[in-house]
């Protein structure tokens, strides 16, 4: 396999033919991390120390405050009890030091959802879009009956029905600072509701000719007024709004198919995936063609963007930060807050995305290359969905296949796949430490995987058909998934 | 054929005539009057080929004004249609799938009464005579307690044939049957899925017994590969199917699934 990552450390590649039963008492090892460094001097490492003794070490050497879980890698596997279990297998010069990589978890821990909190009718129609806002306090619901919904997530019980389209609402999309909602339809019209009052802002924006399949708010730490919106139409148009004026900014028409999916990175540049069987990148400022990846055999229907989670939650780092009263600050305050959260995903600003196609395979690619680093394979059928995990450390993709397959994230590793839909999964979100994937499918369960034990967590039965949008709350504390039963279930731990 | 353009030139250095635009004008109010002349006059092919360019032109003017006028008046909304689905399935052409089987209840109070709402309500019973052929044991063949079915059977995975002398019923091999070709109604599919048994032979308990499909047989069916799955997401494997064709005259079975 192709594999950057691993060329850059040095590994013990020229291994020596040697039986495992004569593996020595004592290894000398050396703790580095993912980016090569050493965490101390080389260690002599008794060979059957455990997870929990490494960690300690770890923690110790590099002086930690507040203790941080790790995870271990010898050879590219994780060290699951013992360091001799993870090389019994592997043949070993002991001679050499032992290359040990830890990788730091998330301090905070979600709970996985195992019980329906409420199942909340109102809508008429299928429920075919569902999100969260970036804050976790609002949950926005599109449907077939051409209405949005507000939910009030403290008494589970609907706030706001917004009426304005004339088609199915098949996109929403919160504002990066949670003050703005917009929703697509089926007609191509894009509204922006005030999530507050319940009402519109401004006039509905028309132009495109068919109808809109996804949107994206321009990044916070780029403008945190949240002007601009993008739009992907079927009609193969992309357009830039500007939703204080109400008008077009800029129509992008590049793309010679429909256009499947948008993303704006932050870096000022706007990805878009296409039926064309392309991934293009156009600058956000004047809509000019930057980069054409071209790679995928069939229609490519989603992107994701390593950078996806911290642009979408914006200033607001739900978890770590619940005390924090986000309304007391300034906005260059909370920008400055949002750019270093982008800077700690993305330090050198060049984005890595990955595509999903109906080839059966996904791509990863980097910003600055016309080149893909992997062409992950293995899906049997077409790939609906793609989700970075919010530490960017793995990839999640759900397949018509009825699999999710977990990838990593740095060179498209397969990790493993997890089995159990009897029907195509749809749609798949990340809880916000990384621990746990959900998936939603149309044999009407929700499933909840655990990326530790790579088996499934908990089953979630309740929905009477199909389950067509799945969300996490960013701060972890609820999912939210409605379906063509028309109710939308609140699910929590 | 000119050498150059020495009108534009002509043009440029002095100008036009100082009545151009007039004449312009009067010539292109005339060109109609001219053109319906020259149309009474033109005979034969000369006649044909300006008739056919006239058409032509009509034509493209007429689509024309269409156009304008199409501009001009305000688009009709589009009706809501029923059955939204995600923009990702959307341009995929997908079936409707069959509804998640959502009255358990309901089907296992039938179940117990033995009473479904089949297509095929009411059937031609089936007597012991058409159904068995009476054969002929013994050395000078005057026992007759012995019989064949002459219907297709469905005969369990476990079953192992009775020594002759025990053996009452003889189920042919090549009017056994393990598969079923069973149509969904909702999703109007077929699938070719394996027989688990017979629930009921409305003709008669024994036939039931048996395993003899006759038309209006309702058999069960094993269904796990449409994946269907209830309520408490479990996945349905056993449904029933009721046999809609004779398949001892077919050779095949054919049935529709009980939803």
């Amino acid at each position: 396999m192709n594999n950057p990552f691993a060329q850059k450390k040095p590994r013990l590649e020229e291994k020596v033919e040697e039986k495992k039963s004569n593996l020595p008492e004592i290894l000398q090892a050396r703790l580095i991390s993912e980016d090569g460094e050493e965490a101390g001097p080389p260690i002599d490492l008794p060979k059957d120390v455990t997870v929990e003794q490494l960690g300690l070490i770890v923690n110790a050497l590099l002086q930690n405050e507040v203790k941080t879980p790790y995870l271990f890698f010898t050879f590219d596997d994780e060290i699951k009890s013992t360091l001799e279990e993870a090389i019994a297998d592997k043949q070993i010069d002991t001679e050499k030091r032992l290359d040990i990589v830890y990788q730091p978890q998330a301090v905070f821990k979600v709970r996985p959802v195992t019980r329906c909190t409420s199942s909340m009718p109102g809508h008429a129609e299928a429920v075919v879009s569902l999100n969260f806002s970036p804050d976790g306090a609002h949950l926005a619901s599109g449907s077939g009956d051409t209405t949005v919904r507000l939910w009030d997530l403290n008494t589970e019980t609907p706030l706001f029905t917004l009426t304005a389209h004339k088609q199915w609402v098949l996109c929403v999309a919160w504002s990066p600072d949670g003050k703005k909602l917009a929703s697509a339809c089926k007609a191509g019209v894009v509204i922006i509701w005030d999530p507050e009052t319940g009402k519109q802002i401004g006039k509905s924006l028309t132009g495109h000719k068919k109808w809109i399949n996804g949107l994206s708010w321009e990044p916070y730490h780029q403008n945190p007024e949240c002007r601009r919106v993008v739009s992907a139409g079927n009609d193969g148009d992309v357009r830039v709004w500007d939703t204080v004026l109400g008008r077009c900014q800029f129509v992008i028409g590049g793309h010679t198919g429909p256009v499947t999916s948008v993303k704006w990175g932050g870096n000022g540049l706007i990805f878009t995936s296409s039926k064309d069987r392309t991934v293009k990148m156009w600058k956000a400022a004047d809509g000019a063609l930057c980069k054409t990846f071209s790679g995928h055999a069939h229609w490519v229907n989603s992107l994701a963007l390593n950078t996806d989670y911290v642009l979408r939650t914006g200033p607001f780092h739900p978890v770590t930060d619940k005390k924090l009263k986000y309304s007391d600050l300034s906005k260059t305050q909370l920008q400055e807050m949002a750019k270093k959260r982008y800077d700690t995903v993305c330090p050198d600003g060049i984005e890595s995305f990955v595509s999903c196609s109906d080839d059966f395979t996904l791509y990863l690619w980097k910003a600055n290359s016309n080149k893909f680093i992997t062409r992950m394979t293995g899906h049997q059928n077409v790939v609906n969905d793609v989700k970075y995990s919010p530490d960017v450390k793995m990839i999640a993709s759900a397949s018509f296949d009825k699999s999710i397959r977990l990838w990593r994230a740095t060179d498209g590793r397969f990790i493993c796949t997890f089995r159990g839909h009897v029907q195509a999964a749809y749609t798949i979100a990340w809880s916000a430490d990384s621990r746990l994937i959900l998936s939603g499918s149309k044999d009407s369960t929700l499933k909840v995987w655990s990326v530790a034990t790579k088996k499934l967590s908990t089953e979630l039965p309740g929905h009477a058909d199909e389950v067509f949008g799945v969300d996490w709350a960013p701060d972890g504390s609820r999912v939210a998934s409605a379906g063509k039963d028309k109710v939308v279930k609140l699910w929590q731990y | 054929m000119p050498q150059n353009e020495y009108m534009e030139r002509h043009r440029k250095l002095y100008g036009r005539r100082l009545d151009y635009e007039e004449r312009k004008r009067k010539k292109e109010a005339r060109a109609p009057k001219l053109r319906a002349k020259k149309a009474q006059k033109l005979r034969g092919i000369k006649a044909k080929i300006f008739n056919k360019e006239r058409r032509n032109e009509k034509i493209q003017m007429k689509k024309k004004i269409q156009a304008h006028e199409e501009k001009k008046t305000p688009k009709q909304t589009e009706a809501v249609e029923d059955g939204a689905i995600p923009h990702y399935l959307l341009d995929r052409g997908m079936q409707s799938s069959a509804k998640v089987l959502s009255n358990m209840i309901k089907q296992k109070r039938k179940e117990k009464a033995g009473k479904w709402d089949v297509p095929i309500p009411k059937v031609q019973a089936q007597s012991d005579a058409e159904v068995f052929k009476v054969l002929k044991t013994g050395k000078t063949k005057r026992k007759a307690w012995k019989r064949m079915v002459t219907k297709c059977t469905f005969v369990g995975e476990n079953f192992t044939r009775k020594p002759p002398k025990f053996e009452r019923f003889i189920r042919p091999m090549a009017l056994r049957y393990k598969k079923a070709h069973v149509t969904h109604p909702e999703l109007k599919a077929t699938f070719y899925l394996p027989i688990i048994g017979v629930k009921k032979n409305p003709s008669s308990p024994m036939f039931t017994s048996l395993g003899v499909i006759t038309k209006g047989t309702v058999i069960e069916i094993n269904i796990s590969e449409l994946g269907l799955v209830t309520q408490t997401g479990k996945v349905v494997w056993g449904k029933y199917a009721q046999v809609t064709n004779n398949p001892e005259n077919d050779g095949v079975i054919n049935a529709v699934l009980l939803v």
